[in-house]
């Protein structure tokens, strides 16, 4: 009968036994190569394999990283040169406005200048033609002045009449 | 009162063929559940471990280390399955007797297959042969034989008896804890079947020894390889 619990002693001491010797070699052996082969083999594979997967991430995140500052340092000096280019343009815009504003003062000036000359020359022929036709008048009344002393009878009385008559006529045509 | 071992003699009609069933069986259980446990837990590998696969990438760096304090990993690498299948088969052999123990017929059938000197001398011997067969194919016949007259000749004999000490105390060392072990845990179970009703408290001094005799299974295991390692990288290296 099976005993479990009713023993003194459990273990004993056994002689030496080829056979053991034997059993435990070969299954020892055996057990070796098949853990080798399906459980060891594979895991270890797998860790290397791993490994292998971790190195290269890193050295793909340190060739990304680097490629990564490659391109901030050029956008930065893309920046730069922007940056510089606008101030550029707005010195050169800043410049060719003071520019353009003094033209134009300038062409105002010119202008405001032109017009008073052109101004003055009209007042001044306006003047000369005005007196020229005077002239003209005076002599002609003075021709027909003395045509008309000529024709009466010169009376001082007669005379004057004549003179007023006349001024009277000349200021009706002239009204 | 000692009991028997299930003993066959002159085995197949050979005359010095002579088995220990109780060990040939033990063993032969052993080697399954270390074959089965390790199958089971490597299946399914994945790149990220999950679970199983993260224990049993902690025993393998654990052997790592223990070869990596013995040898460089560049030769050590080659004694990893080796040491994998040691380190596993002694710890779950220790483990074996301290679950249950089966008698037959005044027979001891069930026990740690390492309470018996027979098979941890087998398993000594057969490291020692490893290391010897290694330190040939490594370094060359020449180097080989060269060290046993190292560092000066006079001390031949004494390396020579190294030889077999290690072998000795590799095997007897295992052999005597776990052995110990089993018979103390057979002493409290006597003692706790001995004593009627009260025996129940029995259990208690019982639980204690057994989770030390883990304890122990587990440092025996760990000791056993790293000897093994350090013997083999006496003989596979020449910088001592």
């Amino acid at each position: 009968m099976p005993t479990l619990l009713n023993m003194p002693i459990q273990a004993s001491v056994g002689g030496f036994y080829p056979g053991d010797i034997l059993v435990v070699l070969i299954s020892f052996l055996i057990l070796l190569l098949l853990v080798k082969k399906f459980a060891w083999g594979p895991l270890l594979d797998m860790m290397q394999k791993r490994e292998e997967y971790v190195v290269n991430e890193l050295e793909e995140a340190e060739k990304n990283r680097k490629h990564a500052e490659e391109l901030a340092k050029e956008a930065e000096q893309r920046l730069g040169e922007m940056r510089k280019e606008a101030q550029d343009m707005m010195e050169n815009s800043r410049t060719l406005a003071a520019k353009q504003e003094q033209e134009i003062i300038e062409a105002a000036k010119e202008e405001a200048k032109r017009l008073k000359q052109s101004a003055q020359a009209d007042i001044k022929h306006e003047k000369d033609s005005a007196i020229q036709e005077l002239q003209e008048q005076v002599a002609s009344l003075s021709v027909m002045i003395a045509s008309k002393v000529i024709e009466k009878e010169l009376t001082e009385d007669g005379q004057k009449d004549l003179i007023d008559e006349y001024v009277k006529q000349l200021g009706e045509d002239h009204a | 009162m000692d009991h028997e071992a299930p003993i066959v003699e002159n085995a197949f009609g050979i005359p010095w063929l002579d088995f220990n069933l109780s060990n040939v069986t033990m063993v032969l259980v052993t080697s399954v559940i270390v074959l089965v446990l390790s199958i089971l837990g490597t299946r399914k590998l994945q790149m990220k471990p999950t679970g199983v696969q993260n224990f049993m990438e902690w025993v393998v760096d654990f052997v790592k280390n223990i070869i990596n304090d013995a040898m460089d990993w560049k030769t050590g690498k080659m004694f990893l399955p080796l040491g994998l299948t040691l380190i596993t088969f002694i710890f779950v052999s220790n483990l074996l007797g301290l679950m249950t123990i089966v008698e037959f017929n005044g027979n001891l059938w069930w026990k740690s297959p390492t309470a018996d000197p027979g098979v941890t001398l087998t398993l000594a011997l057969m490291v020692i042969l490893l290391t010897h067969y290694y330190g040939m194919k490594l370094r060359g016949p020449k180097a080989y034989f060269k060290s046993y007259v190292e560092p000066f000749p006079a001390l031949l004999p004494i390396n020579i008896v190294e030889e077999f000490a290690n072998t000795l105390t590799l095997g007897l060392r295992l052999f005597g804890n776990i052995y110990a072990g089993e018979v103390l845990l057979g002493l409290i179970l006597t003692l706790t079947t001995s004593i009627g009703v009260f025996g129940v408290f029995g259990f208690i001094p019982m639980i204690v020894w057994q989770g030390f005799s883990v304890f122990i299974g587990g440092i025996q295991a760990f000791i056993f390889t790293v000897l093994t390692m350090v013997y083999m990288s006496h003989k596979v290296t020449s910088d001592h």
